[in-house]
């Protein structure tokens, strides 16, 4: 288990729990009250710490090396998940899967970024950076979706697309355009969730939906707060300050009109309860699943232009 | 502060003989007469280099006199998220507005081009680099559906870094807004034809400039999705030379031509007759 500083307390605690448990062998009611002892406060100083996280402190946790990915998502929430590949141009891009999925017994197209655990896999998955053909492939089956009437489910994390020699030969702009186009105009529900990072038009490459959600400790952005914090003031290292700036929690998306809805994480963030943010992202999803269903596929895509018809703020003089 | 002062004064001196009238080509560093480049629509006429044109002059360029309306010159940003840098988002505004002469990054307009109606749109760069804010992404928006409503030929100007900044995630969808604007246009068959100048990238160019029906790039425009900067931090290498350039793009098919400054406007008028007869 990795860990961030300001949660170095807490995982303290765990490990002399753990231990305590180790040493009783289920045994020795003194130990059983140490260990209750302990657990009660774990669970407040997490309540506590929680509620005083910092913007920079919120931001690393939508990158914590333990926040759960695209698939484990999929793995608690999904049944028969049959990925498909390749973009029929190129290749075929690891940072994207997509593929179609059955949710509570019906079936779903889903396409996410998908983030590595390992060194080797973070390399593999090119750290959820989606190269053209990765958005060119989740138009494809975005194509397929709408020919064969099934809803769309995207789930948004990567700290942008990527910005390498190849991308931009292969028309990295216009593989991120085409598929904002191909959203708009859908003729299926078409949700989307920020489930870790939000990053600029590579998650918007994802993000055209009828509902966008995002998980409590998800960021949403329109640069990197590295990449704002270098134009500004010429040092990276200022990150925390541009992070502030630049507003891009989920409350400040929800305020702003971004997104829809925040779906509130476990105590402690997802990655200290994987499982229960499953259920809970499950049952958010559900919800509005059931609610787009009765929607006609015209009205779906004129409810979405709607949407991001309402975007911005602006004066009239 | 004296010192600052002393090499103002100096610089005034210096630009009271030869500004205005001489300016250094950026392409082959020629000394050329000032008003020989403005005529020549600041075309370099030794070298070919196509210097910065604004908005305005663009207008002008390419749409038939008399006949322009101006649309939505009333939109204003907001600082909605309260951004500070070392000025605040307000304050940047203001500047920005005093020293491009207009009150924001894009000029939008009904004219004509040979005799044909079209919505003309144009970035201005002079306005805190042609970022796409709420302003700029309405009054695109607007465009598209004006099109779409009057069936007028769409032709637009890039010329932006991307989003802008300060206004956040509100910026980064104005892409989504746009780009959906521009697929009513193309399910009722209105073209919309995207004229690619230096620079386009970011979120405009990730946008709607690459999806045109026709994309039109001036020669040597730098248009691509990251900045060249943030390319070569990413990949820890020097760029090969003409990376991102129009002649790039031509070669690896994300354009349909190029079209130097003085031929851009028959070359619109050519494809609008192919396209609408």
């Amino acid at each position: 288990m990795a860990h961030l500083d300001f949660e170095k307390p807490l995982v303290e605690l765990e490990q002399r729990i753990r231990a305590l448990k180790a040493a009783s062998g289920g045994r020795g009611a003194e130990i059983d009250q140490s260990v209750r002892q302990l657990e009660a406060q774990v669970d407040r100083l997490s309540r506590e710490l929680f509620d005083e996280l910092t913007v920079w402190q919120k931001v690393q946790l939508s990158r914590h090396p333990d926040r759960p990915y695209f698939l484990e998502y999929a793995e608690a929430l999904f049944e028969d998940l049959l990925e498909l590949h390749g973009d029929r141009c190129f290749g075929d891009d690891p940072a994207v899967v997509a593929g179609f999925a059955r949710f509570d017994g019906r079936t779903v197209a889903v396409i996410g970024h998908q983030k590595g655990r390992s060194t080797k896999e973070k390399v593999h998955r090119n750290f959820g950076m989606a190269r053209p053909e990765g958005y060119r492939k989740a138009v494809r089956v975005m194509d397929l979706a709408e020919r064969f009437g099934r809803p769309v489910l995207t789930f948004i994390d990567t700290p942008g697309a990527y910005p390498g020699v190849g991308a931009e030969e292969r028309g990295q702009s216009e593989a991120i355009g085409r598929a904002i186009a191909r959203m708009a105009r859908l003729r299926v529900p078409v949700i989307a969730t920020v489930i870790g990072e939000g990053g600029s038009g590579g998650a918007l490459g994802l993000g055209v939906a009828n509902r966008v959600l995002m998980l409590e400790y998800g960021t949403y952005s329109v640069i990197t707060p590295e990449g704002c914090a270098s134009i500004l003031w010429r040092d990276g290292a200022e990150a925390p300050r541009a992070a502030e700036q630049l507003r891009i929690l989920a409350s400040d998306a929800l305020e702003l009109g971004v997104i829809d809805e925040i779906i509130a994480e476990p105590v402690g963030g997802a990655h200290r309860d994987p499982k229960g943010a499953a259920e809970r992202l499950g049952r958010a999803l559900r919800r509005h699943l059931d609610a787009l269903s009765e929607v006609e596929p015209a009205a779906l895509r004129e409810e979405r232009y709607a949407k991001v018809r309402a975007m911005g703020r602006f004066a009239s003089v | 502060m004296a010192f600052l002062q002393k090499k103002h004064a100096r610089g005034g001196e210096k630009r009271s003989i030869g500004w205005g009238v001489f300016r250094r080509c950026e392409g082959c560093r020629e000394t050329l007469r000032a008003d020989d480049l403005s005529a020549n629509l600041e075309v370099c006429p030794s070298c070919g280099y196509h210097h910065h044109l604004s908005a305005e002059a663009w207008r002008q360029h390419l749409l038939d006199p008399g006949a322009w309306e101006e649309h939505d010159a009333d939109l204003r940003a907001k600082d909605a998220l309260g951004f500070v840098d070392s000025k605040s988002y307000d304050e940047r505004i203001l500047h920005a507005a005093q020293k491009a002469g207009v009150p924001e990054a894009f000029l939008a307009g009904s004219g004509a081009l040979g005799g044909r109606p079209v919505q003309f749109g144009a970035f201005v760069f002079r306005f805190m680099g042609g970022s796409m804010g709420s302003v700029v992404g309405e009054k695109i928006t607007r465009m598209f559906e004006r099109g779409l409503e009057r069936r007028e030929p769409v032709i637009l100007l890039s010329c932006s870094g991307g989003a802008r900044m300060q206004e956040g995630t509100l910026s980064l969808m104005q892409m989504a807004k746009t780009v959906s604007a521009l697929e009513r246009l193309r399910e009722a068959n209105v073209p919309f034809l995207s004229v690619l100048l230096n620079p386009t990238t970011g979120g405009v160019a990730a946008s709607f400039a690459l999806l045109g029906d026709l994309n039109i790039a001036e020669p040597g425009a730098l248009i691509g999705f990251a900045g060249p900067r943030v390319i070569e931090t990413t990949i820890r290498q020097t760029l090969p030379e003409g990376f991102q350039r129009a002649e790039f793009l031509l070669e690896h098919g994300m354009i349909d031509l190029i079209a130097d400054r003085p031929h851009m406007r028959a070359t619109l008028g050519r494809a609008l007759d192919h396209f609408v007869g």
